[in-house]
């Protein structure tokens, strides 16, 4: 009986949310071991375990994986979450892609001086409403199926789904005007595997407190 | 009959190199149509064909294909280059994923404000033979195959290439204490799509210099002080 897959990362969201997501949505239960400090981190490196010195890294199927895209590619493809030929593949990867820029502008605003920080989030609400929720509402709209390609939940549908609620962190009023990705969010969130991920008590974690991002600073030796 | 891919994006390297650095590789002939000036890059934003307004964009079998690694992965599975199974396909991944952290740091470099240059510079190094060179040093060692992975050439091999040679333009003796990746260097070079690609008249675009820094930065609006700004993934010493 394989081993559950064993996440290693800080005990917060960061490049490691979007896995923990995934693997909900596979229906796949892991397990956790958290880096508290830079010596944790240390007792990683220094035991060779990851390939660039870096996390996120998964242990699964024997292998260690790091790097976030290789591991999400990983989970997609072993759990049939990334299309049914190369054709819906590259549209996933189009569409994944482009939620991950949106992401990642997000996940940056945690280490922004605070000068710049209304700027940026004016750029952010900008770049969600006219830039990336559009393309979305319109693949939903123009095929109207329930899900962005192929008739059926891939990766895809997770990662806009998890973009969707930070961005309605940010600003409810930003997904206003988008009904169908509103509706697509609502139908990802009831998926019984994906319900229980978003329960308290289940392995979702929550916004970054100032607390926990000075943790994360010390551990990543981030000025 | 299928028309040849057709490549989407300014006269030089950025992000689209690794792209025409594949094809190349896979023996595939390709169309470039650049968009030179500010104008340019507009009107082909408002066409309808950039699917979040962003280039590289590739024309192929009949679709627009946005966003680079969606591209890279599109052309390594068609032709061949993204491993036998699952688990080959994650080794590949992790090669080429830290290899583009690497590349974009190059990339980037000559965007540096003027007195940060030194400092850029000598990081880039740092890492490329603390963090990445090793890592593939050792692959080659221990499985002592002439590729990366599954003992035949992929992406992997193919984008391990170009960044080696990048980094040599940085510092010609970067690889000196990497005696299997010099060897790797030579082999994969001499490999016949790739040493065509490698000569004189071919698709490789050259670095970036004076005049070409100023088109990128006019047609992109560029901010001040590119480097760290941008190295989204290396931004901390994780």
């Amino acid at each position: 009986m394989a081993a559950k897959p064993k996440l290693h990362y800080f005990n917060g969201r960061g490049r490691m949310e979007s896995i923990r997501w995934l693997l909900a949505a596979a229906g796949v239960e892991f397990e956790e071991k958290f880096i508290d400090t830079a010596e944790d981190l240390d007792k990683l490196k220094n035991d060779g375990l990851l390939m660039f010195q870096q996390v996120p890294m998964v242990e699964i199927d024997g292998m260690k994986l790091v790097q976030t895209r290789a591991i999400l590619n990983y989970i997609a493809s072993k759990y049939n979450l990334y299309g049914k030929d190369m054709k819906e593949r590259a549209l996933i990867d189009m569409y994944t892609e482009g939620v991950a820029d949106l992401n990642e502008m997000i996940l940056q605003l945690a280490l922004c001086p605070p000068g710049e920080k209304d700027a940026k989030i004016a750029l952010i609400k900008e770049r969600t409403t006219n830039r990336y929720l559009p393309v979305f509402e319109k693949v939903l709209k123009s095929h109207g199926q329930d899900y962005l390609v192929g008739n059926k939940l891939s990766r895809a549908d997770v990662h806009m789904v998890e973009v969707l609620y930070y961005v309605e962190e940010l600003d409810s009023s930003l997904t206003a005007n988008f009904p169908l990705l509103k509706a697509l969010k609502t139908r990802v969130s009831s998926l019984p595997t994906v319900k229980k991920f978003l329960q308290p008590g289940g392995q979702r974690k929550p916004p970054i407190d100032e607390k926990s991002l000075e943790k994360a600073k010390k551990i990543f030796k981030i000025k | 009959m299928a028309g040849k891919p057709r490549l989407h994006y300014f006269n030089g390297r950025g992000r689209m190199e690794t792209v025409r650095w594949l094809l190349a590789a896979a023996g595939v002939e390709f169309e470039e149509q650049f968009f030179e000036t500010r104008d340019e890059f507009e009107k082909l934003i408002q066409g309808g064909t950039l699917m979040f307004e962003q280039v590289p964009m590739v024309e192929i079998d009949g679709m627009n294909l946005v966003e680079t690694r969606a591209i890279l992965r599109y052309i390594a599975a068609k032709y061949d280059l993204y491993g036998r199974n699952l688990k080959e396909q994650a080794w590949i991944d992790m090669y080429v994923e830290g290899l583009k952290d690497l590349s974009d740091m190059i990339m980037y470099f000559p965007l540096s404000l003027p007195e940060e240059k030194d400092m850029n510079l000598e990081y880039i190094l740092e890492r490329a033979t603390s963090r990445f060179f090793p890592v593939y040093e050792k692959a080659l060692r221990n499985h002592g195959q002439d590729f990366l992975v599954g003992n035949r050439l992929s992406w992997a091999d193919i984008q391990l290439l170009e960044v080696i040679l990048m980094a040599e333009e940085c510092k010609p003796s970067v690889l000196s204490d990497f005696p299997l990746l010099q060897e790797f260097k030579a082999r994969i070079s001499h490999i016949p799509t790739i040493n065509k690609f490698l000569q004189p008249g071919s698709q490789r675009k050259p670095p970036l210099d004076e005049e070409s820094i100023k088109t990128v930065k006019n047609i992109f609006k560029f901010e001040r002080g590119m480097f760290l700004k941008n190295m989204a993934t290396i931004v901390a010493e994780y």
